[in-house]
């Protein structure tokens, strides 16, 4: 067998995984993989601004795609700045594998230039990491930092590559296949927890089916929205869930929990059942945890065993990929025979109740005459671009306005960081996502606060003509953490006023882009479609409603039916 | 309550810190931790003590069994198991107290491994339990230093990790 440099092995690796696209930024250690990257010629690379942008764009192009990003980094700084983006991936279980140079293996330890030990940085944040000592164990690696990204629970994978071992020798033997002792994640669930689940399923009068990101990335949202129409079982959703259920069908309670709706809230405080599926009973859904949920038992479904009983005490644990439980249980109640009508009359009174709570407190607003309020913003969005965008978010406010507002009608059209919460996640995984799909229609909805986290990576969607839309919804304000010191610190507006901000349209005139802006609220059409329309990177900016909140809301630690409402 | 785990590891170096990293960053707590090689070496085995409700023994042996590097655990404590430690102590050994420190040496059958003109240094083996009672009875002769192995455990009868 020929043998083949280290940095050649991992080019071939990426060819060999399918990767089309990769996101980097070069430095010393990581140079010599750049050069045979470019002698190669096959593999596009996204030069970006800043490294955190390389992963947050490997992040949006696996969540848009399905398929692993990839993302390069150089040595010490370079890789120290891909950490934020990996703790957000790790956060959201997105499969990236992220390649880091580093200092030849001889100066390891000694401090050398540029030398930061990544792999122990990344370890609480990725899902495996690898330091490569010897080039002979680089394929072997490459091989499973693939398979461990995108198996099972997907995740980050850090693979860390001392200049010594992208210029040694050794024969290429790529494994086909891979079978690690040591790691092996339980796809296919257990018959006699489908059995229990369904009893359990049978008899429920006032079920919810609770779901949550894991839906979208085992790709279940067929198998979901089958069960839900088969059973009459209405659906909430999680940040992370939304799309994986569609916000306009009938059974959809919309979103839950912190900012969630008034009536999954209280759906979920009023079920006999709840089915869990890929969800992982987070604080911001739970609210309180001893209030949560009273009456129900609760069915879960996930792919790691990790995330069951670890918040709430569950009756019927399922482990195993999201897809396969749903067609199970499924097949569980076709071979029962019972039939949609016997389904609704069950379920007739429960779902009437939710109407109910539907039609008492709606997502809303106040109107205000002269001032542009963001939920109308959104509301146009939506209308404008048919929900058919991929919408990318930052964090805060926008975020949660864009959850409410927009309805998220198929999977990955909506990739924001739920987990981690990173603000500047937006525009970058706006670029992966572009990438991914040149021809659709992506938009990043941003605060004024958190685009400025990672604008440099306008420049990067210039250079690569990408015709990212960016609405920057503008109070002048950190929004969401203004709301808190309103609601909770006697309006004491620590650090949370902005009193320099950008011209924003000039700002994307600078970068060769186009600028819109509105103030009033007769303007909002205008900009939007004029935005929309533009060719190339755009921004749409608002001037909105500076004290606007974002309601409902459940202040943190509380019982999830004390909702604030507008 | 107390629970003594044995794990299964690759042998691979940041297997341990992964380990450790766990529990510090999932505030699990740590009582005692032994590592060594196994037949196979590939592998290496850490016993570990720990304590928590049934909920955070639960998290404990799943978020381990969620590490790539980790290959088994088993919480031996559920059932029939044996636990060993061993401490080496050096106590201050005067005139008056020579003969009484072999007296308890000899009734815990202990070693004795190390004799200076000022010091005995002794070899205890056993579950916890001795240890702490020969530490108890020791004490007021004058310990000079301990050091301990940790806990290794070994389930009875024919069950193996």
């Amino acid at each position: 067998m020929a043998k083949m440099t280290g940095k050649q092995m991992v080019v071939e690796a990426l060819k060999r995984e399918g990767v089309d696209v990769i996101f980097g930024f070069p430095g010393g250690a990581i140079i010599d993989f750049y050069d045979t990257l470019e002698k190669d010629g096959t593999i596009k690379h996204v030069l970006v601004r800043h490294e955190q942008g390389a992963a947050h764009a490997a992040d949006g192009y696996a969540r848009a795609s399905g398929k692993v990003g990839v993302c390069v980094a150089t040595s010490g700084p370079g890789a120290t700045n891909t950490v934020t983006g990996i703790a957000t991936a790790s956060l959201d279980s997105i499969p990236i594998v992220v390649f880091t140079g580093q200092v030849p293996t001889a100066l390891i330890g000694n401090d050398a230039f540029q030398e930061v030990d990544i792999v122990g940085i990344t370890r609480p944040c990725t899902k495996h990491n690898y330091l490569v000592k010897d080039v002979k164990d680089l394929p072997q690696v490459l091989k499973e930092a693939f398979y461990i990204a995108k198996s099972g629970r997907p995740g980050p994978v850090l693979v860390d590559l001392p200049k010594d071992v992208q210029n040694g020798k050794a024969e290429f033997d790529y494994p086909e296949e891979i079978k690690l002792r040591s790691y092996n994640p339980v796809i296919e669930p257990h018959g006699k927890q489908i059995e229990r689940a369904y009893r359990l399923i049978e008899k429920a009068k006032r079920p919810v089916i609770y779901a949550g990101g894991g839906v979208i990335i085992s790709n279940a949202a067929k198998e979901l929205r089958a069960l839900a129409k088969t059973m009459h079982i209405p659906v909430t959703m999680t940040l992370m869930g939304l799309g994986g259920f569609p916000g306009t069908h009938e059974l959809s309670l919309g979103m839950l929990g912190m900012h969630g709706t008034y009536c999954a809230n209280m759906a979920m405080a009023n079920s006999d059942l709840i089915i869990a599926v890929g969800a992982r009973f987070d604080d911001r859904v739970t609210g309180k945890i001893e209030a949560f949920a009273p009456l129900a038992k609760i069915i879960h479904l996930d792919i790691d065993p990790t995330s069951i009983q670890k918040n709430v005490k569950v009756d019927v644990p399922i482990v195993g990929d999201c897809k396969r439980v749903l067609k199970k249980l499924l097949l569980a109640a076709k071979d029962a025979g019972r039939s949609s009508e016997a389904w609704m009359d069950q379920h007739h009174a429960w779902l009437e109740q939710l109407d109910t709570w539907k039609n008492r407190h709606p997502l809303t607003y106040k109107e205000e005459p002269g001032v542009i309020k963001p939920q109308n913003v959104i509301e146009k969005l939506y209308e404008m671009t048919k929900g058919r965008a991929i919408i990318t978010t930052e964090v805060g406010q926008n975020q949660m306005w864009t959850a409410q507002f927009y309805k998220f009608d198929e999977p990955r059209t909506l990739l924001t960081s739920g987990g981690l919460g990173t603000m500047g996640y937006g525009l970058p995984a706006a670029i992966g996502a572009q990438m991914a799909f040149p021809d659709k229609l992506v938009v990043d909805v941003a605060g004024d606060g958190s685009i400025q986290m990672n604008i440099q990576e306008m420049a990067t969607a210039m250079e690569q003509r990408l015709p990212v839309k960016i609405v920057i919804l503008n109070n002048q304000f950190l929004g969401m953490v203004r709301q808190w010191q309103e609601l909770f610190y006697d309006r004491r507006y620590a650090a949370t006023e902005f009193e320099m901000t950008p011209d924003f349209v000039k700002l994307a005139e600078a970068y060769g882009a186009k600028g819109f802006r509105a103030t009033k609220p007769e303007e909002v059409d205008d900009v939007l479609s004029k935005g929309l329309e533009a060719e190339g990177l755009t921004i749409m900016e608002f001037a909105i409603a500076r004290e606007e909140g974002v309601f409902p809301m459940v202040p943190a630690g509380k019982p999830t039916t004390e909702m604030l409402l507008v | 309550m107390k629970h003594t785990l044995s794990v299964l590891v690759e042998n691979t170096p940041g297997a341990l810190s992964r380990i450790t990293g766990l529990f510090s960053g999932r505030a699990f707590n740590i009582e005692s931790l032994n590592v060594a090689a196994t037949l196979d070496p590939s592998l290496s085995h850490i016993t570990l003590v720990t304590r928590g409700d049934e909920f955070i023994i639960e998290q404990i042996i799943k978020q381990l069994r969620r590490l790539v590097d980790v290959f088994k655990v088993v919480d031996v404590s559920e059932g029939e198991f044996v636990e060993r430690e061993m401490a080496l102590i050096k106590v201050r050994a005067e005139e008056q107290s020579r003969a009484e420190i072999l007296r308890i040496c000899d009734i815990f059958r202990c070693k004795v491994v190390d004799v200076s003109p000022k010091s005995y240094t002794l070899e205890v083996t056993g579950p916890e339990s001795k240890l702490k009672a020969v530490i108890e009875l020791l004490r007021p002769i004058g310990i000079k230093e301990i050091i301990r192995t940790g806990n290794i455990a070994i389930m009875r009868e024919k069950k193996t990790i």
